[in-house]
């Protein structure tokens, strides 16, 4: 049951997402793909999940790893796409 | 709070998201958008954290605050030249946090999950294992560790079909096994799926990398949808769907701008052999004659440039090109100086920027903005394509492949087919480039050809453009 749920938000997800990703103009490609930099890091809350869970020290030594990679992908993510997003500014004010 | 309550959180936190990033359609919007995101992310990971209660636990802890400080100095301290790298380099940490996440639920004993996760935890071992491999060398080729040259192995379709085969037997192989035998298989699985992201990566060229960069942030996005559907976590399905999909949208876009198609860039047939290269390049050489490969004195130089001065201070309508030379030569002051002196002097200026000018989407318009010349004033390709007839000056800095009348004409060369910004269209050419050899893409540039109304000031952009400055 729950699989399916998962399943069908994948795709839907996929769907919005695209729709939206669309209307992003050229200008902000690159900040676009460091924001989606720090959406991946998402995945830290499985690796969290996985880790205080696990049995074995290999185990929760890899999900420290994994905690550590996915966290800079969302600090670092948000916080470059924040400091280029700065840097934009209109001509005739 | 119950259960459903921390789902509604988690659902609340999504739609935050997608809000975010439908901000981003406008840059008047998109730095609120960009926050939303974050703090909706922040949240949702306190959410899970109080939800499953491990707030306590050191090792999440110590984890958590070891990567926002990483990330932190990574955010702060990078160039916006190498912002590609970056974005590259984090592709790759994504892609193995995902990995790293499917190969501890698939083997650790506390996890008595379904075979559908099984399945999907396997999937993402190696999508996530894939980006990882590819984007180590995206990295390693942007930041000129290794040649952006396309490698191609002896045999290199057949490893990648014996890379292929093996994963599609070890996939079903670890969904079914046991627990011990799971972590022999996994590994395997692992070591393949990083020989197969590193065989994809080397093959790309360097004017692809726009494309291999996307598809990467693309992947490395699917591989945390693919941990998602393992843990039955709705956060990480819907968000990994949509970083996979975002990257998609870009594949294509860039795939579009260089007229190739993802599929002759997966298998390497945009990457020239040798012999068709050396035998373009003495083409070029015959067509060229010797005269201009004369050596310039320092009078012939002077004089070049005093035309050049002279052509811009009577022009009224000028479009720069900017190029990722711009960025090594870090030009970027000197034309926003060259444009508030040109404005002062009443003339209209417009920027063009090609999509895949420089290492990645948009790249030129983050170092553009970065020396405060106005986004108003930037224009895509599509949209200043027509106005070059019209236009008095092209002043190309620090861009070749882009401006490349010959991806026109040069059949079989690997830009051959890609929309080009009309350079040449425009009464004059004055291009400010380090040299007259190839542009990324290796085609030979038919306006370095003497031509009357080309003028080419070779050199550091930098310096170049500060003497015009001076002259003007």
């Amino acid at each position: 049951m729950n699989d399916w749920v998962s399943l069908v938000l994948f795709f839907i997800a996929a769907t919005v997402g695209y729709r939206l990703i669309s209307d992003v103009p050229s200008l902000l490609h690159t900040p676009l793909m460091s924001g989606m930099n720090a959406l991946s890091g998402v995945t830290v809350s499985g690796a969290l999940i996985a880790t205080a869970f696990a049995v074995g020290t290999g185990s929760q030594f890899f999900g420290a790893v994994a905690i550590v990679l996915a966290t800079i992908n969302v600090v670092g993510g948000f916080l470059v796409t924040d400091r280029m997003l700065k840097m934009f500014k209109q001509g005739r004010l | 709070m119950s259960a459903i309550s921390y789902k509604i959180i988690e659902l609340v936190c999504v739609l935050g998201i997608v809000s975010g990033i439908r901000l981003m359609n406008s840059p008047k919007t998109a730095r609120t958008g960009n926050l939303l995101g974050a703090a909706c992310m922040l949240i949702a990971i306190i959410t899970i954290m109080i939800s499953d209660e491990i707030f306590s636990l050191n090792i999440l802890r110590i984890s958590l605050v070891l990567g926002a400080v990483i990330g932190c100095l990574l955010a702060v301290y990078v160039t916006m030249t190498r912002i590609p790298q970056l974005v590259a380099l984090l592709n790759g940490s994504g892609g193995a946090a995902s990995a790293i996440v499917a190969f501890v639920v698939l083997t650790d004993s506390s996890a008595a999950i379904s075979g559908i996760a099984k399945f999907t935890g396997a999937i993402a071992l190696v999508v996530g294992s894939v980006t990882f491999g590819g984007s180590l060398v995206a990295v390693a080729k942007l930041d000129g560790k290794i040649s952006p040259l396309p490698v191609v192995l002896r045999g290199h379709f057949i490893l990648n079909l014996l890379t292929l085969i093996g994963t599609v037997i070890l996939i079903p192989l670890v969904t079914i096994s046991s627990s011990n035998a799971a972590t022999m298989l996994s590994v395997l699985l692992i070591v393949i799926s990083l020989i197969f992201g590193i065989l994809f990566s080397i093959r790309v060229g360097g004017a692809d990398m726009p494309i291999a960069i996307s598809l990467l942030n693309s992947l490395s996005g699917i591989a945390a949808a693919t941990v998602g559907l393992a843990t039955s976590n709705l956060l990480v399905v819907a968000v990994g769907a949509i970083v996979g999909s975002a990257g998609i949208v870009l594949t294509q876009i860039m795939c579009r701008a260089m007229n190739s198609r993802i599929l002759d860039v997966l298998t390497g047939k945009t990457a020239l052999s040798t012999a068709t290269q050396m035998a373009l390049s003495s083409v070029g050489q015959d067509s060229s004659p010797q005269t201009s490969r004369s050596t310039p004195t320092a009078e012939n130089i002077s004089a070049v440039l005093n035309k050049a001065t002279a052509i811009i201070g009577a022009a009224k309508k000028i479009i720069i090109v900017p190029g990722y030379g711009m960025a090594l030569a870090q030009a970027q002051v000197q034309v926003k100086q060259l444009l508030a002196i040109l404005e002062a002097k009443g003339k209209q200026v417009k920027f063009a920027i090609h999509p895949v000018a420089g290492r990645m989407p948009g790249h030129m318009n983050v170092l553009l903005a970065e020396v405060e010349v106005p986004y108003d004033k930037l224009y895509p390709m599509e949209a200043i394509n027509p106005e070059f007839k019209e236009t008095d000056v092209a002043l190309v800095v620090g861009a070749n492949d882009v401006v490349n009348p010959a991806a026109r004409t040069a059949e079989g060369t690997p830009i051959y087919g890609m929309p080009v910004l009309s350079v040449d269209e425009a009464d004059y050419v004055i291009i400010c480039n380090k040299d007259t050899c190839p542009g990324y893409a290796g085609v030979n540039n038919p306006l370095y050809l003497p031509r009357q109304n080309t003028i080419v000031l070779l050199g550091d952009a930098a310096e170049t453009l500060s003497i015009l400055l001076e002259k003007l």
